[in-house]
């Protein structure tokens, strides 16, 4: 039962190698394929799940050692797999919802001519995912970060006929090279430090390393945080990569990879609790993504992006959570786990929309579709009351957790944290029901596509139905079901540990003030959206609008000081390579090519010459021998 | 009276013990050398390829099973031992070695056994790789019969069987007599195998006469080593030198006027390493390699290039190892030497070849300058790291040559480097496989030649040899510089339009190339099983 683990990610490989490799003969049932070993896993996860339940608590975690990569004197490269609560979490949202979304994408890309390869690459994903979650050592776990950025970047291209598509994906790839060269200097800090790169020893020792190290670790791993998990000042690739198909956009960058950074910092808890200055970094980096990507998100008319920013700031809110120590790692976990649903099922409502609606982003052209489209209407609204945190809905219970956690930190630093979480609740509240009202309500605003076709809104296939369907379950129903018993503090804490928080405020005072910016989040945006005509051409807009439509100068930012200064660096190297080094590589490269060529000329094909040269050497190795005794 | 004084005198010659189990692995392969000549006499000519390729086979299998079985049995391990009176030591290095050779010429024999790569003979017999006729001159009218009426030279397995007869006996050989012997057992059958090409049979012959000239002068000099250390411990067999070096033996009293002469025995040392360093292809013994790789048929080349170095070291690390360890401030300053010079020589001419089949004999003197440093680590880690990296450079050899044979035009193999350009356009499998064996040659991980690098390298830092890892890691740069250019050749450049086919050859290669694909796959991923049984196998019994 237990050796099942290996399994979970060899099917997805085995997908992804086949639909990669298999050529054209797999075309016509590649996507069946594909989306029938994704649900496979999803099965070996339950069974591996249910496996787990039945064994006590200490019982839990299991480990499978598969092989030693490289075995030699003082470095050891193992390949071993650590299923604890925590894994299995993530391997039931990844493969679960994994799995819903492959099936979506059987609707959403049935015309498209390189279905087969979208499929190979998604099954490469959730293979490369899985080994990042279940690795039980850095090394491993690098391996699957580095193959979800290349899944990732696969998928956003997947359209690279699209400049547009082609130009986000090396963008995203950049960027998270950013943070991979963090991981890799952590990676390398902890060998250094305790000799080996697994789990359980590094953890058993964290505490007799000294504090820099410590600290030093820890705001490395939080770079690499920052960098899969967009989160500031990493975070600009996160909305171009939209431009990938929108299943994509909602597996891989809203429930999933993008969770990969929490993950790396709840898995290190063991290192970032004895490191304050890099929890300090961690809760600052948390609490100001989850403002930016908040403000983003109310000022793009685009509907991906829109939800993009939102995903920002969703997962600012899980960075800062996890920042908290032990009081909010299973938080953290836990809105992480129900984002996956709502926002996972919002995509596929975007994607549905989109799919009616001759693939137009722009909302300001949408308007009053709830009457075309009930079903998405239904299951985006619901989605809608998650996130925005409805009481008794998914998203109340896992963010409120959170904003409470933020209090109970405890000080000023307390009152800060948890006031910029109150107010990011509110934006939230106003910039999901700013996209719900221009999306579904008010008149049409419907206009031909540039082939002068005009939309005819209809609802998607029942393929692409069901998943929406059950991620709306999701997304109503998760909350409350982790929330009952304190079922989900008590599955996880055995990994994460826990601490109850000593909130200066009430559970029922905070839940008060969440109810009360909610109010005021949903009224603004309904006396902005719902009571006038939405325009069709976007106003001007305040400063800050204007700012926030381009993302909030972030590229703007990247490129005065990280382009154009780069570029200034690069040609003062470039200047100084030429006068010096290029000398000396090129020097190097002609003297191997020079020498090579001269003693080619002594191979002249006689052999009376081999054989005088072979005379010469026994000549000279007889020498040497006796005058190596002579010396000695 | 005078008879009766003289047997007195003369002490009765007992009848030599021999263990015919343990030698049996040997015995199989020597024994279906003979059944193949035989058949060759006797079964009709049609009939022949299939037979002799099954007899090969059969025996080949036989030697593997056995050897499986004698390693099973312990004899690796807490049996390993002298047999035949001290000639042959079966210990774990010989059995390793030895299932690596029969596992090689496996493969080998798969290789010779193709013929679908060149076009069918006049009479419409299916031909492969060797001469119709080898006693016919290039050219003449006998061998255009011989071509049209679809000969074929079927004794390329008897002699294939020989020479691995030899092989195997010469790792294990535990005097300097049976190693002489073994020496030549395995060098007479490649010289003649050289000369068998079907094109191009005129380099093929002159690659073989330049072998077998210079073959014979490095026994010259291998044989008067011997002699000569012969001259100084009153012995040949590998313990009892040992023992006569350290002093805790004594000689018989007629060599009483030559024993203890440290002239004899550092002259003698120093020539018996010649003769082993011409086999391995070491510098400045390696003139022989670029030319006759490049004029023996290929699927010759590629056994001849495996086996031979697989045999031949583990020759060395026997004698090094286990008759003049009490010398090793005397050898391994030579070694050194040696090995800097092999490695840096391999790999810098490598990078003016513009011939496919000389760029790999380069690069195999470059490897031999690799496993060197392994042997001069002069430590267990480094035997076993010796065979490690034996046992994963013979495959990517294997491989490596089996897909050039594939390459052709209508002159035969295409073996120009610019006629391989934008290959991996036409013929992206075949391409990608090559570059895998380019990779693997040039030890980047996840591939066998990473593993086998870093072993050897990482005996020797550990043995005190850390200069000697640093120019090992320099000459890899320089030699990585010329196997990616074959990848960038083949990947990025545009093909030619009169650029050459790629054959598709029968299951028969194609299972050659696959093997030696896995073997470089798993032993880069996955090499913990593989390490741990080299590491085992490192005892050397004395």
């Amino acid at each position: 039962m237990d050796n099942l683990i290996p399994v979970l990610v060899a099917v997805p490989l085995l997908g992804a190698a086949l639909l990669l490799c298999g050529g054209r003969r797999l075309d016509r049932v590649g996507h069946l394929l594909g989306t029938l070993l994704a649900f496979a896993s999803f099965g070996v996860g339950l069974a591996l799940f249910f496996s787990m339940l039945g064994r006590a608590t200490d019982q839990r975690p299991i480990h499978d050692h598969l092989f030693t990569w490289i075995p030699v004197n003082g470095f050891q490269a193992e390949v071993g797999f650590q299923l604890d609560q925590l894994s299995m979490t993530f391997v039931l949202l990844i493969t679960g919802v994994g799995s819903l979304i492959h099936l979506y994408s059987i609707g959403y890309m049935a015309h498209d001519e390189k279905r087969r390869r979208f499929f190979g690459y998604l099954n490469l994903f959730l293979a490369a995912m899985l080994l990042l979650v279940l690795a039980d050592n850095y090394l491993l776990l690098y391996v699957g970060w580095e193959g979800v950025g290349l899944a990732s970047y696969l998928l956003i291209g997947f359209w690279q006929h699209k400049p547009s598509a082609a130009t986000a994906a090396k963008k995203a790839f950049l960027v998270n090279r950013v943070g991979d060269v963090g991981l890799s200097i952590a990676v390398m800090l902890m060998f250094t430090t305790f000799g080996t790169f697994a789990f359980t020893p590094v953890f058993a020792h964290a505490s007799q390393a000294t504090q820099a190290t410590l600290t030093g670790i820890g705001l490395m791993l939080l770079l690499a945080a920052c960098g899969k998990s967009a989160q500031v000042p990493l975070q600009s690739w996160l909305g171009d990569a939209m431009e990938g198909p929108t299943p994509v956009s909602a597996l891989i960058h809203a429930a999933t990879m993008v969770t990969a950074g929490v993950y790396l910092i709840t898995r290190s808890s063991a290192i970032f609790n004895l490191a304050p200055t890099a929890q300090l970094a961690t809760v600052v980096v948390g609490a100001v993504t989850l403002l930016f990507g908040a403000i983003i998100g109310c000022a793009k008319d685009d509907i991906k992006k829109a939800l993009a920013g939102s995903t920002m700031s969703q997962i600012g809110y899980m960075v800062l959570a996890a920042g908290l120590g032990p009081i909010g790692y299973v938080f953290a976990i836990m809105h992480l786990v129900t984002h996956g649903f709502f926002k996972a099922g919002l995509f596929l409502g975007a994607g549905s929309v989109m799919h009616g609606m001759n693939d137009e982003v722009d909302m300001r052209k949408y308007g009053g579709l709830r009457k075309y489209m009930p079903l998405t209407f239904v299951t985006f609204g619901l989605g809608y009351l998650a996130i925005i945190g409805f009481p008794g809905l998914s998203g109340f219970f896992s963010k409120d957790k959170i904003i409470e956690a933020a209090f109970a930190h405890g000080g000023t630093e307390g009152w800060i944290l948890g006031t910029c979480a109150m107010v990011g609740a509110a934006v939230t509240a106003f910039y999901m029901t700013r996209v719900m009202l221009m999306t579904f309500f008010g008149e049409r605003r419907w206009v031909d596509d540039a082939e002068g076709n005009q939309p005819h809104p209809h609802e998607s296939p029942a393929v692409m139905g069901i998943p929406m369907v059950i991620l709306a379950f999701g997304s109503v129903l998760a909350g409350g079901l982790f929330s009952i018993n304190s079922s989900f503090v008590n599955w996880l804490s055995p990994v994460t540990g826990y601490e109850e928080g000593h909130s200066p405020l009430s559970t029922t005072e905070v839940t008060t003030g969440t109810m009360v910016v909610l109010v005021l989040g949903v009224g603004v945006a309904w006396l902005m959206y719902g009571r006038r005509p939405v325009p069709a051409v976007p106003p001007l807009g305040s400063l800050l609008t204007r700012a926030a439509r381009r993302d909030l100068l972030q590229d703007d930012f990247n490129h005065v000081v990280l382009v154009s200064g780069g570029s200034h660096l690069t040609r003062f190297l470039v200047y100084l390579e030429g006068r010096g080094l290029d000398g000396l590589v090129n020097g190097i490269a002609a003297l191997v090519g020079g020498t090579s060529g001269r003693v080619r000329r002594v191979q002249n094909g006689y052999v009376r010459s081999y054989a005088l040269s072979m005379f010469g050497g026994a000549l000279v190795l007889v020498a040497t021998t006796l005058l190596m005794r002579a010396v000695a | 009276m005078t008879g009766m004084t003289l047997a007195a005198a003369i002490p009765p010659i007992p009848a030599p013990h021999i263990e015919y189990l343990q030698l049996s692995p040997m015995l199989a392969v020597f024994g279906a050398a003979l059944v193949g000549i035989l058949a060759e006499a006797f079964v009709p000519r049609r009939h022949r390829y299939a037979t002799q390729v099954g007899i090969a086979l059969a025996g080949l299998a036989a030697s593997f099973g056995l050897i499986l079985y004698l390693a099973q049995a312990g004899y690796a391990t807490t049996k390993a031992d002298l047999a035949a009176m001290g000639a042959v030591a079966v210990d774990g290095p010989s059995l390793f070695l030895q299932g690596v050779i029969t596992l090689v010429a496996v493969v080998a024999v798969l290789q010779f056994a193709e013929r679908r790569l060149e076009p069918r003979s006049g009479a419409g017999a299916a031909v492969d790789a060797f001469a119709p006729e080898a006693a016919a001159v290039p050219g003449s009218d006998a061998e255009r019969r011989a071509a049209t009426s679809g000969h074929a030279t079927t004794e390329i397995y008897p002699l294939t069987m020989f020479a691995v007869g030899g092989m195997l006996l010469f790792p294990a050989a535990s005097d300097l007599l049976t190693m002489f012997v073994a020496l030549e057992v395995f060098s007479l059958p490649l010289y003649l195998m050289c000369a068998l090409a079907r094109r191009r049979r005129l380099l093929s012959q002159e690659a073989a006469v330049k072998y077998f000239l210079l073959g014979a002068f490095s026994s010259a000099f291998f044989l008067f080593g011997l002699a000569l250390v012969y001259g100084y411990a009153g012995s040949v067999q590998f313990g009892q030198i040992a023992r006569v070096v350290e002093g805790t033996a004594t000689v018989t009293p007629a060599l009483a006027n030559t024993t203890g002469n440290d002239a004899l025995l550092l002259i003698g040392l120093a020539m018996l390493g010649v003769g082993l360093l011409f086999k391995v292809g070491a510098v400045p013994f390696h003139m022989w390699t670029p030319d006759v790789y490049q004029g023996a048929p290929t699927p010759v080349t590629g056994f001849m290039a495996a086996a031979t170095k697989v045999a031949a070291f583990g020759a060395m690390l026997r004698l090094l190892y286990v008759a003049f360890p009490g010398l090793a401030w005397d050898w391994r300053p030579v070694l050194w030497g040696v090995a800097i010079l092999t490695m840096v020589a391999g790999a810098v001419i490598a990078v003016t070849q513009t011939d496919v089949k000389r760029l790999l004999a380069y690069s195999s003197v470059a490897h031999a300058g690799f496993i060197l440093t392994g042997v001069i680590a002069l430590n267990q880690h480094g035997i076993g790291a010796v065979l490690f990296y034996l046992a994963a450079y013979s495959f990517v050899t294997l491989g490596a040559f089996a897909v050039v044979t594939l390459v052709r035009d209508a002159d035969g193999e295409a073996t120009h480097l610019s006629r391989w350009a934008g290959l991996g356009r036409r013929s992206p499998l075949l391409a990608a496989v090559f570059a895998l064996f380019l990779l693997a040659f040039a030890g980047i991980p996840l591939t066998s030649g990473f593993t086998g690098k870093f072993a050897v390298f990482q005996a020797a830092a550990s043995g005190g040899a850390m200069p000697l890892v640093i120019v090992g890691v320099l000459s890899s740069a320089v030699a990585a510089f010329f196997y990616i250019r074959v990848i960038v050749l083949m990947f990025f450049s545009d093909p030619r339009a009169d650029g050459p086919t790629v054959a598709v050859p029968s299951a028969l290669t194609g299972t050659a190339i696959a093997l030696g694909a896995v073997v470089t796959v798993v032993l880069g991923v996955a090499p913990e099983y593989f390490l741990h049984l080299a590491n085992q196998a490192s005892l050397l019994v004395r």
